[in-house]
């Protein structure tokens, strides 16, 4: 039982990463039908901006003599590398997606995958190819809940990516701007003759999904802080499989496939041998989609290829 | 011809127009007998040129990469190229325009079977001659030609029946294995399978067993993504390719008997340029054929209208299962050549990377067109081999120019072209 519930606690960790990235793929896709496939690399160049900050602030801090607390270090740096990400965001939507609006789907896949490998090779080529490590920005603390180890940073991230998910549905639910992202994921043709731009809301679905994957980030660093250019591809394609498992344009189905798809990988490598984890959450996933092909949450809605 | 003689701005102007205008006269068999004397020229004078010129060996690949390396060789490399292959190339072609249309015309009335395989006998022995300079070239080719083939057979599904299938690194991955693990345990002794059960001597004959068994199992594997694209497509079936390109790898990663992580090696050479040279044309031909007669037809239907297709009594389940495992086919036979090639296999190889490749290469050339999936496989690898000089920066060229590819012409390069080989062999004059 004790171990059932501490790989839980893991489980819930390593979800919460999937379901933030996810949720910028479904958003993305919601209005634009499209998959934006340089999402795995954003999250990537979210989590080296965060980096970047981090160190800023630390140094900076050392500088002026008075040494900032940790968690207003890793408030600000989130806050901070949320609203960079954002327009690193905007401009993969400027020059990847938005020439090809009327073109086959098939060819904005293939520039976000192009988008992805240089975004991949710059980070290469500026930092040079040796792994950075994230500062440990606070105190590992272990509470023991009757044999179940919790540390205070699965619990933070836990926590920080519940609370990004609670107001990205305030979000879209209660405001203006998410009430324009709904009517466009709704219709994309008529809404803009209704007055609403599809280039300001496009950019803005762009901006939000990679400010939630920059924080992914910056969370993933806190608790496996080695950074490689080339993590964004695992996660992110995992994450576009728990997009699609949720139904695609569903916020609450992205998140939830995310956390499903921690729980699988982490209870399959709880119960087989470690190397059959890929194959074993593969296989369900593809039984999943073999019996129910639009995901959990997606309309059977018959999509013509733009092709 | 008096008015240009009058004007010599304008005489100028007709130089080029009758230069081009006699270009245009050339048929394919004359450029062939141009290529064939360029090579034969780099082939005995090349490197008593490249030593008068001051490069240190024979330029690789038309100068590029020696121009990259040392700018200062950039005049030296642009004189052997146009000495060695632009003068030969354009001026046979010019002088036997005439004969060369003759015998083009003498050909086109004849079977077109023969007229083919003259060309192709043609086109061989200037690869194979230019390939005799440096194993390098003799590499880059046979990876080119497999490139070819997979991109053809990923053009079929992606492009004519206009899915979006991801799972092309999977089924090579299921004919590399396959194809080895046969000709290993038969023909070869080796550590992992042990002594060979039939004699060596019979492998190159049995060669080709071996390539379709891959090219079968690829097919059968093909089912698991053929079957689920009876009730969905678009992103669902890209993930379900997806899951299964993970699953194929994950598999073989597993598998202890084929060498599991650390892969598969010590695979018999006998995927010489020959051999490759041969598959690659059968399946450029088969291929052509296919997507050029009623099934192919009932495959565009599928893409641009699947439930218009059904009512007008295409058969779409059956269509959908026969392009898949066709496909998948080409590509496991594909990969059985890739893994004699190399001579080395590991589950790594075929992953994200190689579909990023692939998909670059198909979607560069153009979907829908059996030229286009040749032109986007061969300038892809020849760019990537050219620009190795750059290093890094290549993984930052390539993918800018395939985004500005995409801009200007989303369908690719050359799309929706028919390769109609009777009307390209024609005489020109």
């Amino acid at each position: 039982m004790e171990f059932f519930l501490q790989n839980l606690v893991n489980a819930l960790q390593w979800g919460s990463f999937y379901a933030l990235i996810a949720l910028g793929y479904s958003m993305v896709y919601s209005i634009l039908m499209l998959f934006n496939f340089a999402h795995g690399d954003i999250f990537m160049v979210g989590s080296y901006i965060g980096l970047g900050i981090a160190t800023l602030l630390l140094g900076l801090g050392v500088s002026a003599g008075w040494a900032m607390p940790g968690w207003l270090v890793l408030i600000l740096t989130i806050i901070i590398s949320m609203f960079l990400t954002a327009f690193v965001g905007i401009l993969v939507e400027r020059i990847g997606y938005r020439p090809l609006r009327d073109a086959p789907r098939a060819s904005a896949a293939i520039t976000g995958l192009m988008i992805g490998i240089i975004l991949e090779t710059g980070n290469l080529a500026l930092l040079g190819a040796r792994r950075m490590s994230f500062p440990p920005l606070i105190k590992s603390v272990t509470y023991d809940f009757g044999g179940v180890f919790v540390t205070n940073k699965k619990i933070l991230i836990v926590l920080v990516s519940l609370g990004l998910m609670y107001a990205l549905h305030n979000f879209i639910q209660r405001t203006k701007w998410g009430m324009a992202m709904r009517a466009m994921s709704y219709d994309y043709l008529a809404v803009p003759l209704m007055g609403v731009s599809l280039n300001v809301i496009a950019p803005m679905t762009f901006a939000i999904g990679s400010g939630l994957a920059s924080a992914a980030g910056i969370l993933y660093g806190l608790a496996y802080p080695v950074l490689d250019p080339y993590m964004g591809i695992l996660l992110g394609w995992k994450a576009f499989v728990a997009a699609i498992l949720g139904g695609r344009g569903s916020i609450l189905g992205a998140a939830l496939a995310g956390f499903l798809l921690g729980f699988i990988e982490i209870f399959v490598a709880m119960i087989f041998p470690s190397t059959l984890r890929d194959l074993i959450a593969y296989s369900i996933i593809l039984l999943i989609l073999t019996f129910r092909p639009y995901g959990f949450f997606g309309q059977a809605h018959s999509t013509q290829l733009r092709l | 011809m008096e008015s240009t003689k009058s004007n010599p701005t304008l005489s100028q102007d007709g130089f080029w127009s009758r230069l081009r205008s006699g270009l245009a006269r050339v048929p394919v068999i004359g450029w062939l007998a141009g290529g064939l004397c360029a090579v034969m020229v780099e082939y005995f004078l090349g490197d008593a040129l490249s030593y008068y010129l001051g490069l240190p060996k024979i330029p690789v690949l038309f100068g590029f990469v020696t121009m990259l390396k040392k700018p200062l060789l950039i005049p030296s490399s642009t004189a052997y190229v146009i000495l060695v292959y632009l003068i030969p190339l354009v001026a046979v072609g010019l002088l036997t325009a005439g004969p060369a249309n003759r015998l083009a015309a003498f050909l086109h009335r004849r079977a077109l079977w023969l007229s083919a395989i003259i060309h192709l006998v043609l086109l061989y022995t200037i690869i194979h001659i230019w390939s005799d300079i440096s194993d390098y070239r003799l590499l880059l080719l046979k990876l080119t030609m497999i490139a070819i083939m997979l991109t053809l057979s990923i053009n079929v599904i992606n492009g004519y029946m206009g899915e979006f299938s991801c799972s092309h690194p999977g089924f090579m991955a299921l004919g590399a294995y396959s194809a080895s693990t046969m000709t290993l345990i038969l023909f070869t002794n080796d550590k992992l399978f042990g002594p060979a059960l039939l004699p060596p001597a019979l492998g190159p004959y049995c060669y080709p067993l071996a390539l379709i068994f891959g090219g079968v199992v690829a097919a059968l594997g093909a089912l698991v993504v053929a079957i689920p694209s009876f009730r969905t497509r678009g992103d669902y079936l890209a993930i379900i390719s997806l899951a299964f390109m993970f699953i194929v790898k994950s598999v073989i990663e597993n598998l202890e008997f084929v060498g599991g992580p650390r892969g598969m090696g010590s695979q018999p050479n006998w995927s010489n340029l020959p051999t490759v040279f041969v598959w690659t044309v059968l399946c450029v031909w088969v291929i052509n054929n296919f997507v050029r007669s009623t099934m192919g037809k009932a495959l565009n239907a599928v893409r641009d209208n699947e439930m218009a297709a059904d009512a007008m009594t295409v058969d779409t389940r059956k269509t959908k299962i026969v392009t898949f495992m066709f496909g998948a086919f080409w590509a496991g036979v594909a990969g059985g050549l890739f893994a004699h090639v190399l001579r080395y296999v590991n589950p790594g190889t075929f992953g994200i990377q190689k579909l990023a490749e692939i998909l670059a290469m198909v979607y560069f050339g153009g979907l829908n067109s059996v030229v286009g999936s040749v032109v986007g496989a061969v300038s892809i690898n020849l760019l990537s081999e050219m620009l190795r000089p750059l290093e890094l920066f290549k993984w930052i060229v390539i993918p800018l120019l395939l985004i500005l590819v995409m801009i200007y012409r989303p369908t690719g390069l050359i799309a929706f072209r028919e390769f109609d080989v009777r009307k390209i062999l024609r005489p020109k004059q």
